[in-house]
């Protein structure tokens, strides 16, 4: 396991691996603020339970509630101590989500595993309360966490320490600070993705990319799963073997045992794939946060769009109000302007008017190419952290997404030993038959 | 047990050839036996000595046998070869060699149909020629094998490939079927050849040598279709009887078939179904690589690793339809060969029944009416007879033919789970070496971490 180093800003990578494979691995991470105390913790989302209770309609519902588990390692002994311990549920985990998401705009989030299973070949139940679609949503929970507690800048949000600390009134908490407010409405994004004029190229590139990538790995997963149903299937039907081998076996002399024992290494065969195809689950859901990571790299994008069309029609309002200025001033009009219009119509404005006008703009032109000077500082520093933690991102994600293609391939290894084991067996019994 | 089985066997080659049983036995002279194996066969294909000992000349490379169609699909492996010698009282050498290959399209006015080119090469001195080609169609199989039936009918005939196949078939003439039907043809045909009695059977001789007009002529003789008709009435009414009567060793005998018979149907479903399923399965992988290079075309980094990955599935692709061609080649034919040779079982069952049905309505005659017992009592001597010739010829192939069946479904299994053994090494090989070049190239994830 990495061990926490002091220096905050040192870009830090979580073995992800380990924690969508080992459910009891924690990671160690070291939050420094004001309020916080110096000490690794270690994180883990260890149970997963039923519970039923009423939601805000006052109608009964079932859900499952989630035990995270916060332990404080000492330095010297390498003993961990429990220090926090607290059920929370996927909708809790959601806020924490969207908070971060409108708090650090220019932070890839990490996503939290589906809400729902897609993706599913047959055999794998779609039912939100199948244990084992449960327990996988545990270990990405944890891998959330995990990840959000490696983060150089997201693990020192006090938001998060709470969530992690404490159980009651959290929710109250998070909405008093009022980030749902705060946040962009879609519709201005949108428009903003549409009217932008200037973005900078990078985050043009990487909205394609975000897209190609997205669109590769659901080609991928839905794929996958029906390999996996196919392959299911070939080893089931062996299974039938088997049974009518033993059935045989019965009239048979001198080949009875031989069937016999060829059709149990049948059955072995055929019970196999369940195993095999449970270790896949975890390679898909590997892939399956990238996916989900491809729709945070845009909204990174998303809010560059909105913060530069926002610096463009500052400008633009900018440009405008001093050309009103002007006209006022050197008495041409040379724009159609609604005053002017109402001028002609209802005849001239005094000189007191008109000075008073052009003194308001005047204001307002400075207050403008103020507010213009701040956003194009905010906008420019944007890209910058941006940019960084996007870096940090690809590394990261080159580096996981190796592991995952690598244990993809030990996978398959330990499919075919596993294979050759069991027909080398049934050649044997067939041999002797 | 097996000196009386080796006694009726020098009987039944005693008996003429295409002669029906019942007529006391012939020379006693046994006719050199033949080994029903296909190592001399082999020995054709690899142009040896025929003195040489047929175990030398065996091979199991697969890759002659692909070499030349010739090859009759049967077992090769050491091991049966070693079963068939031992159960054969002479192991000498194969005179009579038979090929069905080029298939070929005729149109008529009235039909379209296919003939296969039969060649026959022999020592034998009874033939007029050493070598013999013709040309045959599907009807004159089994025109072949109504006449084989006829004249033995408590001898295990092997089976014919089936007129029709229902499910799946668009076309009769789908090169796969024609492929799978000339296989099967050509099977029929030698297991015919190694059968002790049936190889030297008349119209076998005349089917394999006999040029059009000589062959059509000859076919037009013998009971009609009416008279064949009125026996299987005669036939039915009958059989009922035989079963009542059946002596203990044909009801465990009956009893075999019956279950063997049901098993085996099963396993024709199930070994099917396999096929299905994995030619589904390389459907699927097949898209399954290439979205892996899609991929990586948008990827710096990661854009060799995920060729990698592509590269291996494909492999890991042709490994399976290789594994997939074994399996139909080797297993799936046998199989349903020996389907089809239950239901065959079954019919001689019945005959044998019918036979003693016919002995002893006879004997109820004789002891019901008093009148011309003299001449019941010949004809019950003659069915007596009868009985017992057929009877022992049943029991005798019965025997030949379990081996046989032990030896083609162990071999045929046996080679399923070899090919299955090579489809998961060629698969470990190609993912291993991927890991190999993976951790060479990045040395601080090493995979024996994961493994």
């Amino acid at each position: 396991m990495e061990q926490a180093t002091p220096d905050p800003e040192r870009l830090w990578q979580p073995a992800p691996l380990e924690p969508l494979s080992h459910p009891d691995a924690g990671l160690e991470s070291m939050m420094t603020e004001n309020n916080f105390s110096l000490k690794k913790i270690e994180i883990s989302v260890s149970e997963a339970e039923k519970r039923t209770g009423r939601n805000a309609m006052n109608m009964q519902e079932t859900y499952t509630a989630y035990l995270i588990e916060t332990r404080s390692v000492e330095h010297n002994d390498g003993q961990s101590v429990l220090t926090d311990s607290l059920w929370r549920r996927y909708s809790e985990f959601e806020l924490l989500r969207n908070y971060l998401l409108v708090y650090y705009p220019h932070i890839v989030v990490p996503p939290l595993p589906e809400k729902r299973a897609e993706f599913v070949w047959h055999k794998l139940s779609a039912d939100n309360m199948d244990p084992d679609f449960v327990e996988r949503r545990r270990i990405g929970l944890e891998n959330f966490l995990l990840r959000v507690a490696s983060h150089p800048i997201l693990c020192r949000d006090k938001i998060f320490y709470l969530f992690l600390t404490q159980e009651g009134n959290w929710k109250e908490t998070v909405n008093e600070t009022g980030f749902q407010l705060k946040a962009d409405s879609r519709l201005k994004a949108l428009n903003a993705t549409f009217r932008v004029k200037n973005p900078d190229k990078r985050f043009i590139e990487l909205k394609h990319y975000s897209d190609e990538l997205q669109s590769v790995i659901s080609h991928l997963l839905r794929v996958r799963a029906r390999v996996a149903d196919r392959l299911y299937g070939v080893y089931k039907v062996h299974g039938n073997y088997g049974r009518v081998f033993s059935e045989w076996s019965a009239i048979e002399k001198e080949m009875g045992d031989g069937l016999q024992s060829a059709g149990h290494h049948m059955d072995v065969y055929a019970s196999s794939i369940d195993d095999i195809l449970e270790d896949e689950e975890h390679y898909a859901d590997q892939l399956k946060e990238y996916l989900f990571y491809a729709e945070a790299l845009r909204a990174v994008c998303r809010k560059h769009e909105l913060m530069q069309y926002d610096l463009e029609m500052a400008a633009q309002d900018l440009a405008s109000k001093k050309q009103q200025c002007e006209e006022l001033a050197t008495g041409t009009v040379r724009t159609f302007s609604l005053k002017g219009m109402t001028t002609k119509l209802f005849g001239q404005e005094t000189p007191e008017q008109r000075e008073a006008r052009i003194k308001m703009l005047e204001e307002q032109i400075k207050e403008g190419e103020q507010q213009l000077k701040s956003k194009n500082l905010e906008g420019r520093e944007f890209v910058r952290n941006a940019w960084a933690d996007i870096e940090r991102f690809k590394e990261q994600k080159n580096h996981d997404l190796k592991e995952a293609l690598i244990s993809y391939a030990v996978m398959q290894i330990s499919m075919c030993k596993k294979g050759i084991q069991v027909w080398t067996n049934a050649k044997e019994c067939f041999s002797k038959m | 047990m097996e000196g009386e089985c080796r006694a009726s066997q020098a009987r039944s080659w005693g008996l003429p050839a295409g002669g029906a049983g019942g007529d006391s036995p012939g020379g006693d002279a046994p006719l050199p036996g033949s080994i029903s194996s296909s190592s001399l066969l082999q020995a054709e294909v690899l142009d040896l000595d025929e003195d040489e000992d047929d175990l030398e000349v065996f091979s199991k490379d697969a890759s002659l046998m692909d070499m030349n169609s010739f090859s009759p699909l049967m077992p090769t492996s050491p091991l049966s070869m070693i079963n068939q010698v031992k159960f054969e009282d002479e192991p000498d050498l194969k005179d009579l060699f038979i090929t069905v290959d080029e298939p070929e399209s005729h149109v008529t006015t009235i039909e379209t149909f296919i003939t296969y080119r039969i060649i026959t090469k022999t020592s034998r001195g009874e033939f007029d020629s050493s070598e013999f080609e013709v040309r045959r169609r599907y009807q004159d199989f089994l025109w072949l094998k109504e006449k084989l039936e006829e004249a033995h009918p408590t001898l295990i005939i092997p089976p014919l490939p089936e007129k029709f196949i229902v499910k799946g078939m668009v076309e009769r003439f789908n090169d796969d079927f024609i492929e799978t039907r000339r296989k099967a043809l050509h099977k029929f045909l030698n297991r015919i050849a190694d059968h002790p009695t049936l190889t030297f059977n008349e119209d076998f001789k005349i089917f394999l040598t006999a040029q059009a007009l000589e062959f059509s002529s000859h076919k037009k003789q013998g009971p009609g279709l009416l008279s064949r008709m009125g026996q299987s009435v005669r036939a039915v009414a009958l059989s009922m009887r035989g079963v009542k009567s059946r002596p203990e060793e044909f009801m465990e005998m009956n009893n075999f078939i019956e279950i063997f018979s049901q098993k085996i149907n099963l396993i024709d479903k199930i070994s099917q179904r396999i096929y299905k399923e994995e030619r589904e399965y390389l459907d699927e992988m097949k898209e399954y690589g290439p979205i892996h290079i899609l991929w990586s075309a948008s990827e710096e980094d990661l854009a060799d690793t995920l060729k990698s990955v592509a590269s291996c599935i494909d492999k890991c692709c042709k490994a399976t339809e290789k594994r997939m061609s074994g399996f139909s080649e080797a297993l799936l034919p046998v199989v349903h060969e020996y389907v089809l040779y239950s239901e065959m079982l079954m019919a001689v069952m019945k005959r044998r029944d019918q036979i003693q049905a016919e002995l002893d309505s006879k004997v109820e005659a004789l002891t019901s009416k008093k009148a011309d017992t003299d001449l019941l009592t010949e004809e019950i001597g003659k069915l007596e007879d009868k009985v017992e010739c057929a009877n022992n010829a049943l029991k005798a192939d019965w025997e030949r033919w379990k081996q046989n069946m032990q030896n083609d479904i162990k071999s045929a299994f046996t080679n399923m789970a070899e090919e299955n053994i090579l489809y998961y090494e060629q698969c470990l090989a190609t993912w291993e070496s991927f890991l190999t070049s993976q951790t060479d190239l990045h040395l601080e994830e090493a995979s024996e971490d994961k493994l």
